[in-house]
């Protein structure tokens, strides 16, 4: 690949979330790309903690992902939740344990031969600006074992990245900040 | 949008318990963040390229401590969901959202505002037709919720909560009540400039981003963990709104100004690359 071409504008900085978000962002059905009675809705679930293995109630997490066959979705109505329209993204505040779901779809490969992964974004009070992260799923080894990402990672970072199937389907995919077993974070091209 | 305190907040009294509060007194925090500030001049006169963006690992800001990830972000190339971005419209934000002195039967305390701006890229272009979100302490500098325990009085008229979507340039304005500074636990005698927090979103979803808008002159600044965790004075000026006349309304509002610019898209050149091969 070659190089990402200049910025023309300095970027704005970011800065924390705060503590006081959770009568602003969150919203009826945040969490609910698809509704539960949906035949192929899927829970993704874990739970977010900090450099001393403790709980991080105060952040609030964000999805973003294909649909079930790898069509990226342009559709408005994510913030008034009809419960048929698929718009790709969801919202959570931790609750009180530092637990969060979302009920979504398992995404399909956006090229054929692709992992398929859904993005996560991470805010939290006390974390000064937004993380990256990619959650993939667990089936497609051969797709996993020719990711670009995932290649150049070792196996204790690749493991990090990659969500477990539980037995009713669920995906399970825990968010550590900070000590053994830190989540692989991401930067992109053109961030500054 | 909730216009009351959430019910199912259960935080209560838990700021007391916070394990980042610290008694450390203002002189030392200071101290800490002219040390790293000194530091990063050093390294701008060395050849360094300038920092926009905020430190992750900042210790002044002591809840920062245990949630910075402590290994380098691991640079990827965006792949197709990464290059787009969910789509917001009018049916997810109604147009009277965007005026946060209207939410309540009665006019809410304080020095009526405007703020108005224009969301652009790092390549200067508009992001139109994208989710602008903001919230906000009130006058008396004190948030609709539940953990917020600072004794300054609530406006039953205010909630401090506000959307838009931006239009075919860029742009979004927000009338609302100017927020006050406030107290916190970093230290002893913490105390926030005032700011209005910000969400936004790009075309890609890389550009996500959150973000406080800053006041003019706050006598606060030098003083505040967060607003300084950005080393570099260009890249904390451009948090700080502008005084501008020209939206000031007569006999109604006094008005600011402040664009905002997100990170680049990385959709345009990669296509133009692969149209190449
Ligand atoms: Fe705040």
């Amino acid at each position: 690949m070659s190089q990402a071409p200049k910025l023309k504008l300095a970027p704005t900085p970011g800065q924390t979330i705060g503590p006081f978000y959770g009568y602003a962002l969150p919203f009826e059905k945040d969490n609910e790309l698809v509704n539960q009675a949906n035949p192929n809705s899927v829970r993704l679930h874990g739970v977010i903690t900090d450099g001393k293995g403790e709980v991080i109630p105060d952040s609030l997490l964000e999805i973003w992902q294909a649909d079930e066959n790898g069509n990226v979705i342009s559709r408005d109505g994510s913030l008034v939740r009809d419960g048929y329209t698929f718009t790709g993204w969801g919202r959570t505040a931790v609750d009180n344990v530092g637990h969060y779901t979302f009920t979504t779809v398992n995404p399909g490969a956006t090229e054929e031969g692709k992992a398929p992964f859904i993005m996560l974004t991470v805010f939290a009070r006390g974390l000064l600006n937004r993380l990256f992260t990619r959650i993939y799923l667990p089936e497609d080894t051969a797709a996993l074992a020719a990711d670009p990402l995932l290649s150049s990672l070792t196996e204790e970072q690749r493991k990090t990245l990659i969500a477990t199937r539980e037995e009713d389907g669920s995906l399970r995919f825990d968010i550590r900040l900070q000590g053994e077993h830190e989540t692989v974070f991401l930067s992109y091209p053109r961030e500054s | 949008m909730s216009t009351e305190t959430t019910k199912d907040e259960s935080f209560e009294n838990s700021h007391v318990l916070d394990p980042a509060a610290t008694a450390d007194s203002q002189e030392t925090i200071s101290k800490e963040i002219t040390s790293v500030h000194e530091a990063y001049r050093q390294e701008v006169i060395a050849g360094k390229k300038a920092e926009t963006q905020p430190r992750i690992n900042f210790a002044p800001y002591r809840s920062s401590l245990l949630r910075y990830p402590t290994k380098n972000l691991h640079h990827v190339d965006p792949e197709t969901i990464e290059l787009c971005s969910p789509a917001f419209g009018q049916r997810d934000v109604h147009a009277l959202e965007s005026d946060l002195t209207i939410q309540h039967n009665g006019e809410p305390i304080g020095e009526r505002i405007v703020v108005a701006g224009r969301v652009l890229d790092g390549d200067g272009r508009p992001v139109a037709g994208q989710l602008v979100e903001i919230w906000q302490a009130n006058a008396a500098g004190r948030y609709i919720h539940k953990r917020d325990q600072h004794p300054a009085p609530i406006d039953p008229n205010f909630t401090g909560v506000g959307r838009a979507i931006t239009g075919p340039n860029g742009e979004y304005s927000f009338t609302t009540i100017k927020p006050a500074p406030y107290p916190w636990k970093n230290h002893h005698n913490a105390w926030r400039p005032a700011h209005i927090h910000f969400s936004l979103f790009g075309t890609d979803f890389t550009q996500r981003m959150i973000t406080q808008m800053y006041f003019p002159g706050d006598p606060l600044f030098s003083l505040d963990p967060i607003y300084q965790a950005i080393t570099d004075q260009d890249a904390r000026d451009r948090l700080v709104a502008t005084y501008d006349h020209s939206i000031t309304t007569h006999e109604w509002a006094t008005g600011y100004n402040w664009d905002i610019v997100l990170t680049g898209s990385n959709r345009t050149w990669m296509e133009d690359e692969e149209g190449d091969h």
